[in-house]
């Protein structure tokens, strides 16, 4: 199979559901003349012209409401909010108008809209402009939130995403955009809710998300030659959450390390420890473990936000501690 | 299309002159009437057989705004509306069994007892889309309406309705410069009932207009006589004009008074005895009958009549929602998501 970048898989699946579907529409900073602050809609607003690929000025707020007024007339905007750490400026209308309007109009509204936004983690980009925080939404009932892993991932979820009748959070990390992987050429999706198995092994269970995924993928190369086999785990979506699949892992590994790039308290990983002990207690011999961020802002200085991040070593690190 | 005008109250001899016939007229009226009989009814629900409980905000006195804008709009055009959205509601013809059934939380409501008072906008057969309680946040979301009718290039229109609060907010400006710079065809109309809860408008806003914001955006501004249902209607039209004419939207100002506090158990001892009474004396429904009634373009017997006929309705509608039946619980799951 042909190999692509994760931008790319990102940009091929824009423009294929743009070619098919003259409803979607992009709407963000950036995206048209500049091609995207990362890139990744490049080409787009020359391919099809600025109705459908519209710059915004940096009103984040504006951006999500107009693409859920576009939506609730039967239009599919793809709003793009530059980065993660500029939800908090229209969290607003994600939250309170546009996961609510389904159900507050008792079934009759819908609002099929993308947000795509990445985190820049790992890029020295600062406080502001690194955070990887998808757990900000998992309250949030009648939104979905995708985090690709993979180029193939990146454009089977944003196909299921765009296709989807709810609004979705796609979320992606910028150090993966330069990532290679097979991607087919042809249409498919990559169903919500399912966790996918990226590796199977029989000693302990590592679910990762995001880029934590590849760093996983890496500690579980370097554990085998340690003779620990590490099943890793990617849930792909968090809302909603495949918790069934990690059961089951665990009914083999009996150990769980949570590895994610959001912050350990109240992350990701908090929600599936809770809702493994609430369903699956019996099954582990060892504590759960999580391998998260610190619970401060995210420092600039490059060696300290290495020292701050999560990584395949700290993953090795945790993993062993369960095994002793 | 960007400039200033301001519309004052407009005179019944000059009716004919701007095209209003006597079925439009009454049509007002009787609106204004539904409107009123109805939180009438709301509030004897709410305060003496607690029936209806929770946030509930009453336009008492600002009737002309929703029928004003309604009358001039075409039944295809679509509307958001706000926490204060009864009239809205009633102006753009959803019958009011479905929005007291609402108020009341019953399954035959607007929204299926889910939304409430604050949220009773929403009937997709009559265009109306829906009513957000979040001060402001409407607004933007009509731009995004906005931008999907131009975008399938129909030439209807989308109007919101927000008070003078909304104004301050960073989703107003942030959603009119966006439909301002693609020319959208969105009448942003502003209930200025002079306080937001308990912040006069002098202490929130430091010039004495909020019509003139128009020009930063380089839109059209107006503003009117928000207790005249005629001024409104006229203003709304310029606006339609605009809009049709791919000119952009239009911000409308409509001065009008909150009769009541901001919500139902507000006395608002905050204001000026004063100016409450004075404001009393402008109530929009008591002068247009007494000018449709003294230029004899209907007689205080078919006023009469009209009002009892309304008032059946809203009675009937009691009965209505009082005979509704609950969502029942195990109902809610699927409605999450689609």
């Amino acid at each position: 199979m042909r190999e692509i970048t994760y931008a790319e898989a990102i940009r091929e699946t824009l423009r294929e559901e743009m070619i098919k579907d003259p409803n979607v529409l992009l709407i963000g900073e950036d995206v048209g003349a500049y091609g995207g602050a990362f890139k990744v809609t490049d080409g787009l607003l020359k391919e099809f012209g600025p109705e459908r690929v519209r710059d915004t000025p940096i009103s984040e707020a504006a951006i999500v409401g107009a693409a859920i007024g576009a939506s609730l007339m039967g239009l599919r905007p793809i709003a793009e909010i530059m980065y993660v750490d500029f939800l908090s400026i229209c969290l607003e209308q994600i939250c309170n108008q546009a996961a609510k309007m389904r159900f507050m109009s008792g079934g009759q509204l819908k609002v099929p809209m993308v947000i795509r936004t990445q985190y820049s983690l790992g890029r020295a980009h600062g406080a502001q402009h690194s955070q990887c925080t998808p757990s900000w939404l998992l309250q949030v009932a009648g939104v979905k939130v995708a985090l690709p892993s993979t180029p193939y991932d990146a454009k089977g979820l944003l196909t299921t995403a765009m296709r989807d009748s709810n609004p979705v959070v796609y979320m992606e990390s910028s150090l993966l955009y330069r990532v290679k992987g097979p991607v087919p050429e042809n249409d498919y999706t990559v169903p919500f809710g399912k966790t996918d198995i990226k590796r199977e092994g029989s000693h302990v269970t590592v679910v990762a998300i995001s880029r934590m995924v590849r760093e996983a993928m890496a500690a579980a190369e370097m554990l085998k030659e340690e003779g620990i086999e590490t099943e890793v785990l990617d849930p792909r979506t968090i809302q909603p959450l495949d918790i069934e699949t990690i059961v089951n892992s665990l009914r083999k590994t009996g150990r769980l390390a949570i590895a994610e790039d959001d912050s350990k308290t109240g992350g990701v990983g908090a929600e599936i420890a809770a809702s493994i002990a609430e369903r699956a207690i019996d099954y582990l011999d060892a504590p759960i473990v999580r391998i998260a961020a610190p619970d401060m802002p995210i420092p600039f200085s490059p060696s300290l936000e290495q020292e701050y991040m999560p990584n395949k070593e700290k993953i090795v690190e945790a993993v062993k501690s369960l095994l002793k | 299309m960007s400039g200033l005008t301001q519309i004052e109250s407009i005179p019944p001899q000059d009716y004919a002159r701007l095209g209003f016939e006597k079925e439009q007229l009454v049509w007002m009226l009787r609106k204004m009437i539904e409107i009123r009989l109805f939180e009438e009814k709301f509030e004897e629900l709410y305060l003496m057989r607690g029936l209806i409980t929770g946030p509930a905000h009453l336009c008492f006195g600002e009737e002309a705004v929703a029928v004003g804008v309604m009358s001039a709009l075409d039944p295809n055009d679509y509307i958001i509306s706000s926490h204060r959205g009864h009239g809205h509601a009633l102006a753009k013809g959803i019958p009011a069994k479905l929005v007291m059934a609402e108020v009341l939380g019953k399954s035959t409501g607007t929204c299926k007892g889910l939304g409430g008072s604050m949220h009773v906008g929403i009937c997709p057969e009559k265009n109306s889309l829906f009513a957000s309680a979040i001060v402001g946040s409407q607004i933007p979301i009509a731009s995004g309406v906005g931008l999907a009718l131009k975008y399938k290039k129909s030439d209807r229109l989308v109007a919101v309705f927000f008070g003078d609060g909304a104004t301050n907010t960073g989703a107003f400006h942030e959603g009119i410069n966006l439909s301002a710079i693609w020319k959208l065809p969105v009448i942003f109309v502003c209930e200025n009932n002079r306080y937001a809860i308990g912040m006069k408008i002098e202490n929130a806003v430091a010039t004495n207009s909020i019509a003139i914001r128009a020009t930063a955006y380089g839109i059209h501004g107006i503003s009117v006589d928000g207790n005249d249902v005629v001024a409104v209607h006229e203003a709304t039209k310029q606006a339609i004009n605009i809009a049709r004419s791919g000119g952009g939207p239009t911000l409308i100002e409509c001065k009008t008074y909150r009769q009541k506090g901001h919500g139902i158990y507000d006395k608002a001892p905050y204001r000026p005895k004063e100016e409450v009474e004075e404001w009393l004396k402008k109530d929009p429904i008591v002068n247009f009958e007494k000018k449709l009634i003294a230029s004899r373009i209907v007689s205080q017997e078919e006023v009469g009549k009209l009002k009892s006929q309304v008032q059946s309705e809203i009675d009937e509608a009691v009965k209505f929602a009082q005979e509704s039946s609950i969502l029942p619980f195990v109902e809610l799951e699927k409605l999450v998501y689609a």
